[in-house]
């Protein structure tokens, strides 16, 4: 797959975890308004060890141990962005994203808005999400979707190690509040990351892989799996591009119809409910804006509308595969002029 | 002891957020503002007492019941009528109405309808006064009713293990929104829950100015000095409805709301400083004479000021500027 990291820039392979944690690091030592809080950040160095070793390189006053308290882990950071800092938060599980509501979505969203630009709310949340098995209704939820009702928050979502360092580091500098979710499934991936400062901008997508017959526009831990379909549609010769969101808010509509008006067919895939989700979103944007030149309906591949189960085959069920999405192209070329 | 001259500005500022719910009330009557008034008729002595006893620096969150908060702290008149009003001179530019605005021009951090929304707030205003060692303080105001809000008791608890700078000032008014405090809380007093999170609570009375300054005066210094956070629960009573449309007495009764306006706190001052000769009736009149006359002028003005435009200002939703390191 390839990636967009500064081809200037010296780089070091590391996975994401990694990645987030160079750059928390690198802006902890440049501004010391950032600071760390969320439930075993400190002493455990996080639950998925992205904050491993910053508390003992920055202080306890830099790195905050909390109580399980979201809400206020949450609202606090909105007080203390208010007043001067720059907080990140961690969430340990996008499924408790949902105890801090209020504070997210009425109070961090709206305060710059809400007060005629007088009030700033630089701040940082980052989450854990995707559907696997054995998390279960409250701690595998891709909830990212519902975030994007609520105008004022940024939303990233990084794919590759060098994003993941380049998007966190540029959330961290941004004015307004930003959602980070770190998906599960690519935690474990490796990739170049490039060294120093290196940031990639809130609003742009990417396009990881360059085809001509049919955009696949996508976003998170999905974006392997279409990437495997178009491995397989390769061979079927049918040619795919795959966009690759990187931020949900502001999404940017540009690169995404840009990549429909060259291929004239899309598919919507997201690992959160289809209803009211991303992919209804992106679905109802590339329709409004090219329907006269698409070749076929934009489908959407989604989670189905339940929970998100405990049993493998269940959440198997639940999430798109690989081969829901080489069926639902080859549907799409038979309508059409796919060679 | 608060001089004369302190307590006699005390007695103005107090007339001043009277008059300001009186006159936001005329123009709610007249349909000249948009949305509900929540007056603080009756509370006058809390928001006037802590923020008196603050200094420009330290900051104060605020909640839906809210004007006397801004305008003990030095809010302007105007901006403030405005933004009630919808005006695109207002606060927020006629974005936020009365219960959504925030400058730190004047060290106030913001207020929203979310009822204890704004505790953790102040509480992480706090903790960045704490983190850049600063001498700030914080005063988190909010009601009885907020008291029983989940990310109160969080905020709270986390004040209390980081010995955060924070006062959190419980207007307890006894109702929240038409229900009794006593069906809402199995305690007597709100203030033994300071002890619950490791800090000092006191209940005190909250119609008397000077008790309200001198008990804000002490949890400030104690904040300053590292020796973290209290709770003060101010016993009060709000002697309107909870919202513009409601006369309160469909859950009070007429001798309960009577009773209590004759504990005014502004009477109650004023009589005090009669009575010690640091001020006469025609003072008093005088003084009055001129904050209402304060208050017509300011209404005059916004009443005039024009409406926003008809118009979706998306570049409105984010803050531009980016920080950048060379």
């Amino acid at each position: 797959m390839a990636d967009a990291a500064a081809e200037n820039q010296a780089t070091k392979a590391m996975r994401m975890q990694e990645a987030l944690r160079e750059a928390l690091r690198f802006e902890m030592a440049c501004d010391p308004r950032v600071f760390i809080m969320g439930e075993d950040v400190a002493l455990f160095g996080g639950a998925y060890g992205v904050t491993r070793g910053l508390m003992q390189e920055f202080g306890e006053k830099r790195v905050l141990d909390t109580p399980i308290s979201e809400s206020a882990l949450v609202g606090l950071a909105v007080g203390a962005a208010i007043n001067g800092m720059r907080p990140v938060v961690e969430i340990q599980f996008a499924d408790l994203l949902p105890l801090a509501m209020d504070q997210l979505a009425s109070h961090a969203a709206r305060y710059h808005y809400m007060t005629g630009g007088r009030i700033n709310v630089p701040m940082v949340v980052r989450t854990k999400f995707a559907t696997r098995a054995g998390g279960g209704p409250s701690h595998s939820s891709c909830n990212h979707g519902a975030f994007i009702h609520f105008p004022g928050l940024k939303i990233i979502m990084p794919t590759t190690p060098a994003d993941a360092k380049g998007l966190l580091l540029a959330a961290i500098r941004d004015p307004n509040p930003v959602l980070c979710f770190e998906s599960h499934i690519l935690y474990g991936v490796r990739g170049p990351v490039p060294e120093g400062d290196y940031t990639v901008p809130i609003g742009k997508a990417a396009v990881r892989r360059v085809g001509k017959d049919l955009t696949i526009v996508t976003c998170g831990g999905m974006v392997l799996k279409a990437d495997a379909a178009a491995d397989q549609l390769k061979s079927k010769g049918i040619d795919i591009e795959i966009v690759d969101l990187r931020s949900l808010a502001p999404l940017d509509k540009e690169t995404i119809l840009t990549s429909v008006a060259k291929t004239k067919r899309a598919i919507a895939l997201d690992e959160g409910p289809m209803i009211g989700g991303i992919s209804a979103e992106l679905a109802a944007l590339i329709q409004e804006n090219l329907f006269s030149d698409l070749k076929g309906p934009v489908v959407r591949i989604a989670a189905q509308p339940i929970p998100p189960p405990h049993s493998p085959p269940l959440v198997d069920a639940m999430i798109p595969d690989v081969d829901q999405v080489v069926d639902a192209v080859m549907r799409l070329a038979e309508g059409g002029e796919i060679s | 002891m608060l001089d004369a001259s302190r307590r006699k500005e005390m007695l103005r500022t107090m007339l001043k957020v009277r008059a300001f719910e009186e006159k936001l009330d005329d123009l709610f009557q007249r349909k000249a503002m948009f949305g509900s008034t929540h007056s603080y008729r009756g509370q006058e002595a809390i928001a006037v007492g802590v923020c008196s006893a603050l200094q420009s620096t330290d900051l104060i969150a605020s909640y839906h019941r809210g004007t006397g908060h801004l305008i003990a702290k030095g809010a302007d008149l105007y901006l403030l009528l405005c933004e009630c009003m919808g005006r695109e001179d207002g606060y927020s530019k006629g974005r936020g109405g009365k219960m959504h605005m925030g400058d730190m021009g004047f060290g106030f951090i913001g207020n929203t309808g979310t009822v204890g929304g704004t505790v953790p707030t102040a509480t992480g205003a706090a903790l960045s006064a704490k983190v850049r060692g600063s001498k700030e303080v914080v005063v988190s105001f909010f009601g009885d009713g907020a008291a029983n809000q989940g990310v109160v008791h969080e905020s709270m608890n986390l004040a209390g293990v980081w010995k955060l700078p924070v006062i959190y000032v419980c207007e307890n008014n006894q109702y929240a929104m038409t229900v009794s405090l006593e069906k809402s809380v199995a305690v007597k007093q709100l203030s033994v829950r300071g002890a619950a999170y490791g800090f000092e609570g006191k209940t005190i009375d909250g119609n008397d100015v000077e008790a309200v300054y001198e008990a804000t005066q002490a949890a400030a210094a104690k904040g300053r000095s590292g020796g973290g956070a209290t709770f003060l629960e101010c016993i009060t009573y709000r002697w309107d409805g909870h919202f513009g449309g409601d006369p309160g007495t469909g859950y009070r009764s007429k001798e309960e709301i009577e009773s209590w306006k004759q504990k005014c706190p502004i009477k109650r001052l004023k009589e005090k400083l009669i009575a010690e000769s640091q001020l006469t009736e025609a003072e008093f009149q005088k003084m009055s004479d001129e904050v209402y006359a304060e208050l017509d002028a300011v209404a005059k003005r916004a009443e005039a000021a024009p409406l926003p435009k008809k118009e979706v200002d998306l570049d409105a939703i984010y803050a531009a500027s980016e920080v950048s390191h060379g």
